[in-house]
């Protein structure tokens, strides 16, 4: 098996995938939770501004899913196809909601009725909130594994067997990790009356991170014991989910000082380890069939051919500089603070 | 409805839909670098109050360009998991080219287009055009190479037996470069180009009849139209090179587009018809032996006719397909007329006077879209029986997990949604037309000048 680094290439492409969704996490996830705070600001003003935060922004963020997706389609396809076929109306209203927001920034600032806004300004913090959701209910259900046949596919129920209460906490826990890490994020971009309301909310939004987060810990520890089998094996990685406290602990530290910027990179830091945190415990698995330890769907398993991976590491190396410079590009363009003008939402 | 019917609906339903976006965000980019050039150039206001005007413009079809294509990535996964687990190797390296070359280029330099207008240099702003304009024809490149691919497989070997049987890979460039790809891809990119230029012509070829706006409208036609007929007369060619290429790659689809039953028999071209499909025969008028000249250059070589395929590898629709194929071609030659046309009286100086023309020019919006999207009609349903052509069947392509009942219930709720979306559109994309390419506030004098400039000029 060819290798590089010392590493063959599934792990490669594993690491870049894990690399594109911690990414996407990190980038939608804040506008996620902005879009989950909305409601919470009462006047039309203070919506504009919070919208026209994102407004520059979440269509890029929005592209990590679209190439994260590929990868995953890309370089392992038995998984991409095991896993949107057996999930199937879980990601059909995940791209409803996915389309209702998109619509709800594009089409809120058209109209200048008060009902048109508000009906907007609802269905793009419902699809904010329900977009956060499902994606931490895809997780939960990846990490307790599903019911997975022989030819790899999934033998479960269609809805309601992936709305058991792990991956619902999971759910509440991912969507309350994005509200914090909004919250953050809009502190950067807004002033004035409205930056002292998200001030305080953000300080409720990092309790409820925290409570829902030590919640899904213990769950996980006491109820999904294979998923602490690579700690129990290499005790040395455990400085991975200390790293998680600590990181998570920086962020009201660096609040209480007003120094949301750095405050922001722990919020991201922190989605980013607890992705780390979730590929230790996988690897080399990918989904654990759990009618049978054989039918796991792992990296190997699931890959394209070395053929097929060595040509898409190249292009992940060419594009990874590019991607980085536009988006570097747009959001110095963008720093600072909201100023709405003509161009605004 | 079974699971397949269901499936093939619901996936050219939300593909059929999602065509009629990303080929205006083409064709508009095209224009929008056009006008930006020109403004940066000249310094001429017109051109700046163009240029914001189409960008606003662009800017809607983007959006639900972006979230209607989620939905087809997705969907190969949701329903189509055999044919992914057949084409991931080789189709994946296409869509992660795609995500990574072109729709970042596209999306990064987005946001600076839509919303740095004041805060970039006039330069950084037209690089940011051109980089958007770009990324959405790098977009098509790799769409239509997969797309390509499953029309033309090359550059790879087929691995496992059965429903584990997959095609992996062997040559990169010969599955990039497979025997349809250019001619496809210069299709579909001059096919955007139409639709972009055509809706700007609809648009200004209103206000001009209308009396508003007419001056500057005027400018914006002319450049159009220059767009509209270079592309519509090159449209002839690309369309051409791409028959020749289904008549050596793909027999059976070419059979189809005619209607010719005939194993082996000369073939004829027809100009409208209708195929009986349980008597083999098209009753319709055309040019006796004209397929095999167009193919040929000889009206009497034989042509690879339906019959010299069993039943079960024949397309199951050539009448759709002949009938589709023959509206694209008509489609074709109408835009050719329209814009040389156009072109001839505008050279004469009679062209904005001729009301009856301004006001097909206003309708012509829709041809290019119909032309895009029956072409397309007729491309893939001349390749059934086979999702990738020879090597796998439609009906072995689906996820064996999903039910009818499933995809009875996204179907629902995407036509809904769909429906939503697209009345939202129209009713916002007229807003945006009746309200005109002045900015609200500090331009409204500018714009009242210009109409009273354009009500003298009228009068005169």
């Amino acid at each position: 098996m060819e290798t590089f680094l010392g590493l063959d290439y599934p792990t490669l492409w594993f690491l870049v995938v894990g690399g594109l969704f911690s990414g996407y996490a990190i980038l939608d996830g804040f506008d996620f939770g902005a879009g989950a705070w909305h409601l919470f600001f009462k006047e039309e003003n203070d919506r504009r501004i919070a919208l026209n935060a994102v407004g520059p922004v979440w269509d890029g963020n929005e592209v990590w899913l679209v190439i994260a997706g590929g990868a995953l389609f890309a370089g392992f396809p038995v998984l991409y196809a095991s896993l949107f076929s057996g999930m199937y109306l879980p990601f059909m209203l995940f791209l409803v909601f996915i389309i209702f927001r998109a619509v709800s920034i594009e089409f809120r600032g058209k109209e200048p009725m008060k009902w048109w806004r508000r009906m907007w300004d609802i269905s793009y913090s419902i699809s904010s909130i329900m977009l956060a959701f499902l994606l931490g209910v895809v997780l939960g259900n990846v990490l307790q594994g599903l019911p997975i046949n022989e030819n790899h596919e999934y033998t479960g129920g269609p809805l309601l067997d992936f709305l058991n209460p792990y991956a619902i906490m999971v759910g509440i826990t991912t969507l309350a990790l994005f509200m914090a890490h909004g919250a953050i994020y809009l502190l950067m971009k807004t002033e004035g009356k409205l930056y002292a309301h998200i001030a305080i909310l953000l300080k409720k939004g990092m309790i409820f991170f925290m409570v829902t987060f030590g919640i899904t810990s213990l769950y996980t520890l006491l109820y999904i014991p294979h998923l602490s089998d690579s700690f129990r094996d290499s005790p040395a990685l455990f400085v991975v989910p200390l790293a998680v406290f600590l990181s998570i602990a920086n962020v009201p530290r660096l609040a209480s000082k007003k120094k949301y910027q750095q405050a922001f990179i722990f919020t991201s830091l922190t989605a980013a380890l607890l992705l780390v945190l979730v590929a230790i415990e996988l690897y080399p698995t990918l989904l654990i069939s759990t009618t049978d330890p054989e039918n796991n769907i792992t990296i190997y398993n699931a890959a394209s051919s070395e053929k097929s991976l060595g040509i898409m590491l190249t292009i992940a190396a060419i594009g990874a500089p590019l991607v980085l410079f536009y988006t570097a590009f747009v959001y110095k363009t963008f720093r600072g603070k909201v100023k709405i003008d003509e161009t605004s939402y | 409805m079974d699971v397949e019917i269901l499936s093939r609906i619901q996936f050219a339903f939300t593909v059929a839909f999602h065509y009629i976006y990303p080929p205006l965000s083409i064709g508009l980019g095209l224009i929008l670098v056009i006008f930006e050039s020109l403004y940066i150039k000249t310094g001429n206001k017109e051109y700046e109050a163009l240029t914001r005007f189409w960008i606003k413009i662009f800017a809607l079809t983007f959006g639900i360009g972006v979230a209607t294509g989620i939905v087809m990535e997705f969907e190969f996964g949701t329903n189509w998991a055999t044919y992914s687990k057949y084409v991931g190797d080789i189709f994946g390296s296409a869509l992660a080219a795609e995500g990574i070359f072109a729709f970042a280029l596209e999306s990064g330099f987005l946001g600076v287009l839509l919303f740095g207008w004041n805060r970039v240099k006039s330069w950084v702003h037209l690089v940011s055009t051109i980089g958007v304009f770009f990324g959405s024809m790098f977009s098509a490149v790799w769409i239509v190479i997969a797309n390509s691919w499953q029309q033309t497989p090359a550059g790879y070997h087929i691995v496992g037996e059965g429903l584990n049987a997959r095609a992996e890979i062997t040559d990169f460039w010969e599955m990039v470069f497979n025997p349809s790809t250019v001619d496809r891809l210069t299709h579909v990119w001059l096919g955007a180009f139409l639709a972009g230029a055509f809706l700007v012509l609809s648009v200004h070829a209103y206000y001009i009849l209308k009396g508003r706006f007419v001056e500057i409208s005027k400018k914006a036609f002319k450049i159009a139209l220059i767009v509209a007929t270079v592309f519509s007369l090159g449209q002839l060619l690309t369309g051409h090179h791409s028959a020749d290429g289904v008549a050596v790659n793909q027999p059976a689809k070419l059979a189809a587009l005619e209607g010719h039953y005939e194993a082996s028999a000369p073939a004829d071209m027809y100009l409208f018809g209708w195929v009986d499909q349980e008597n083999e025969e098209v009753t319709g008028i055309g040019i006796p032996g004209g397929l095999s000249f167009l193919i040929h250059q000889d009206f009497d070589e034989p042509v690879t006719g339906l019959d010299a395929f069993a039943k079960e590898d024949q397309p199951g629709q050539v009448n759709a397909v002949f009938q589709f194929y023959h509206l694209m071609v008509a489609i074709g030659i109408t835009l050719i007329l329209l814009s040389v046309g156009g072109t001839l009286l505008y050279w004469k100086g009679q062209l904005f006077n001729k009301k009856w023309l301004m006001t097909i020019f206003m309708f012509s919006v829709l041809l290019p879209q119909l032309a895009n999207q029956f072409g397309w009609y007729a491309a893939e349903m001349g390749r059934q029986p086979w999702v990738v052509y020879g090597l796998l069947r439609t009906s072995d392509a689906l996820s064996v997990v999903v039910q009818a009942n499933q995809v009875l219930f996204s179907l629902i709720v995407f036509t809904l949604v769909y429906v939503l979306l697209f009345t939202l559109f129209i009713y916002l994309l007229n807003k945006k037309i009746q309200h005109g390419p002045y900015d609200d506030h500090e331009d409204e004098g500018y714009s009242l000048q210009h109409d009273m400039a354009d009500l003298i000029a009228n009068q005169k």
